[in-house]
């Protein structure tokens, strides 16, 4: 029984983070926007659902006390705006801005997490966050299994939307940019105004991810938001093949296995004094992975065929192709 | 206002922009924006506190050298320090950039850097703890120079020795052949190639000295305020903001740019408060890509 539950609680966890990384596969995958900040767009997402949904608290602004499906309409709503403004800012110029940008993003919102004390709570976050079935709280599997059930249901919705708009004309027109930019604007298709619009969508995705998660724990703090999480996406999206959605999901699972796993594995080798180093070797060792992945098999376990350079010489030669080939 | 943010200022932008050269000529050159560099500041830090430790070991307590808060071992241990971060630099282009910039691909080379960056600093981390630690604890007398601006003897050699080594990257890239060699191929790769120009060499060049810069910068921070694993990752944003703002490629560029975003940094802390310090090299890294994208002396691409 606590074995089910425990799988419960884990695949709610890796369901969260394949969520991200879906967000970050339309950005980057589909698209090939570099999003270096996401864990920026968690964090606007958790704290904005958190804002509104908490019952009034005299200490900082709110909660407004809505219901937590407004809250989650309130994350994505936000999530989107901050991403399109990043994307309106930076996508008319080389992809390495973007980078950067995002970067500071994060920085930013970690900034205003740990220091708009009327706003965030600062270094103390957010608690009593209403949960879902949190009547069920007294049996912690029931608890946990409704609470896998709607986090499986909001993935599995955001997947189905995300496969049908990848297919779908709007979703050619992002690979055809992504593959030759000229040739698309040739097409009459304009580069920046479809970019910023991915990077939107992907921006609500994730931020909706972020919520979800505020609303499973209960309680957010600014250390939840670190770079590490970025990092952690990346990864997922890198093993599972950056460009398919369902790589998306099989890699978030299989390395938040591999993470959950390996910090097991630490706190049971190492006394509590070294778990600290013994948890930086760990992110060691994820970093050497993924630039292991990146020289070897850069397509991941589902990824697309090998893309070519943006605006390459190499790009007349034709490949046979799957991806685009429709 | 108190005219102290001025030193405050100077120190902190002759750190970011030490940091920026490293990031602009990467960035005009080898094409990426590196996110290891920060750590690169890291590394030369530990490095040379490694190697005072080393000299103390075999010489024993070297008296500091009179108004300073170091003696000559610091001095050697930066020179070693930076042929470390250095070859630092060049073995992680080895073995990760260079394959990947084989390839052709240039954003998944910053993807690289990423990770590169996530776990040299967790490297650190493993090898000395996240815990902080000093070159030298003793502490200095601020002397008053007037209009109200207190300095340290430390602070004065330092910039002293910014406004140097700045010099000396100046003349390097405007009047030897190696300099003007790394400006050709930054301003067009395919002509440089084929009027003959060794690019392996010149990657060899950027990259040591973008890490040896990057150590002096580590140093400084440690002797100025302490040196942690992430101190180099804490100033990535300014040294990007400071390389944009100055215009990519351009040596003078981020040093300006660096030091702007420095006195922006002290006098925010003076008026807002120095929780927010962070936030000032965004808003003008921001404020930069709205208006002027190309920076104070960027050219525009091609």
């Amino acid at each position: 029984m606590d074995l089910l539950g425990y799988g419960a609680f884990f695949l709610t966890n890796a369901l969260i983070f394949s969520l991200v990384t879906l967000g970050l596969n339309l950005q980057w995958g589909l698209t090939g926007l570099f999003n270096v900040g996401l864990a920026g767009f968690v964090a606007i997402g958790a704290y904005t659902s958190a804002l509104l949904t908490t019952p009034d608290d005299a200490a900082r602004l709110g909660g407004f006390d809505l219901p937590i499906l407004a809250g989650w309409l309130g994350a994505i709503l936000v999530g989107g705006v901050a991403a399109a403004i990043t994307g309106i800012a930076t996508l008319r110029l080389r992809s390495d801005y973007l980078a950067i940008t995002t970067f500071g993003v994060a920085v930013v919102v970690q900034l205003v997490a740990l220091n708009a004390q009327k706003l965030t709570g600062g270094p103390f976050g957010i608690g009593f966050i209403p949960r879902p079935f949190g009547g069920l709280a007294e049996t912690p599997l029931l608890f946990n299994l409704s609470n896998l059930a709607v986090v499986s249901l909001v993935t599995l919705i955001v997947y189905l939307g995300l496969e049908h708009l990848s297919r779908s004309p709007w979703g050619r027109v992002l690979k055809a940019l992504r593959e030759d930019e000229r040739a698309a604007i040739s097409l009459g298709k304009s580069a920046r105004f479809y970019r910023v619009q991915a990077f939107a969508v992907g921006g609500a995705i994730m931020a909706l991810a972020g919520a979800l998660q505020a609303h499973f724990t209960g309680f957010i703090a600014p250390d939840n938001y670190l770079p590490i999480l970025t990092f952690q996406v990346w990864v997922m999206l890198i093993v599972g093949g950056s460009g398919s959605n369902k790589g998306a999901v099989v890699g978030s699972i299989l390395v938040w296995a591999i993470w959950a796993g390996s910090g097991t594995l630490t706190s049971v080798l190492f006394s509590p004094e070294q778990q600290a180093r013994a948890a930086s070797l760990q992110i060691v060792a994820i970093g050497v992975m993924l630039c292991i992945i990146l020289l070897v098999r850069p397509n991941g376990l589902f990824g697309d065929r090998p893309r070519r350079p943006r605006f390459g010489k190499r790009a007349k030669v034709a490949t046979g192709e799957s991806g685009t080939a429709s | 206002m108190n005219l102290q943010f001025v030193v405050d200022g100077l120190l902190a932008g002759s750190m970011i922009g030490l940091g920026a050269i490293g990031v602009t000529l990467t960035y005009s050159i080898l094409r990426f924006s590196n996110f290891a560099h920060g750590d690169f500041m890291a590394w030369g830090a530990y490095a040379t506190l490694a190697v005072v430790g080393a000299i103390g070991a075999m010489f024993g307590t070297v008296a500091p050298m009179a108004p300073l808060s170091f003696g000559w071992p610091l001095v050697a241990a930066v020179v070693v320090g930076m042929a470390i971060t250095g070859l630092l630099a060049l073995l992680l282009d080895m073995v990760l950039f260079a394959r990947l910039r084989a390839k052709g691909q240039a954003i998944i080379v910053v993807m690289a850097s990423f990770g590169a960056s996530m776990a040299l600093r967790s490297l650190l981390e493993f090898i000395f703890t996240s815990r902080p630690t000093y070159f030298s604890r003793a502490i200095q007398i601020a002397m008053p120079v007037g209009f109200g601006i207190r300095i340290t003897p430390d602070q004065i050699a330092l910039l002293l020795l910014t406004a140097v080594l700045v010099l000396g990257v100046h003349l390097l890239m405007t009047r030897t052949q190696t300099g003007r060699s790394m400006q050709a191929l930054s301003q067009n790769a395919a002509l440089a190639r084929i009027v003959g120009i060794d690019v392996a060499k010149v990657v060899r060049v950027t990259w040591i000295v973008g890490g040896a810069l990057a150590c002096v910068a580590g140093v400084m921070i440690g002797i100025l305020i302490q040196v942690r694993p992430f101190m180099g990752f804490d100033m990535l944003l300014p040294m990007f903001a400071a390389a944009i703002l100055g215009g990519i490629g351009s040596v003078p560029g981020a040093v300006l740019g660096g030091l702007i975003i420095g006195m922006a940094e002290a006098g925010a802390v003076q008026l807002i408060g120095a929780e927010w310090r962070a936030a000032v090299s965004f808003i003008i890294l921001m404020t930069v890509l709205f208006v002027r994208p190309i920076g104070l002396f960027g050219v525009r691409e091609r």
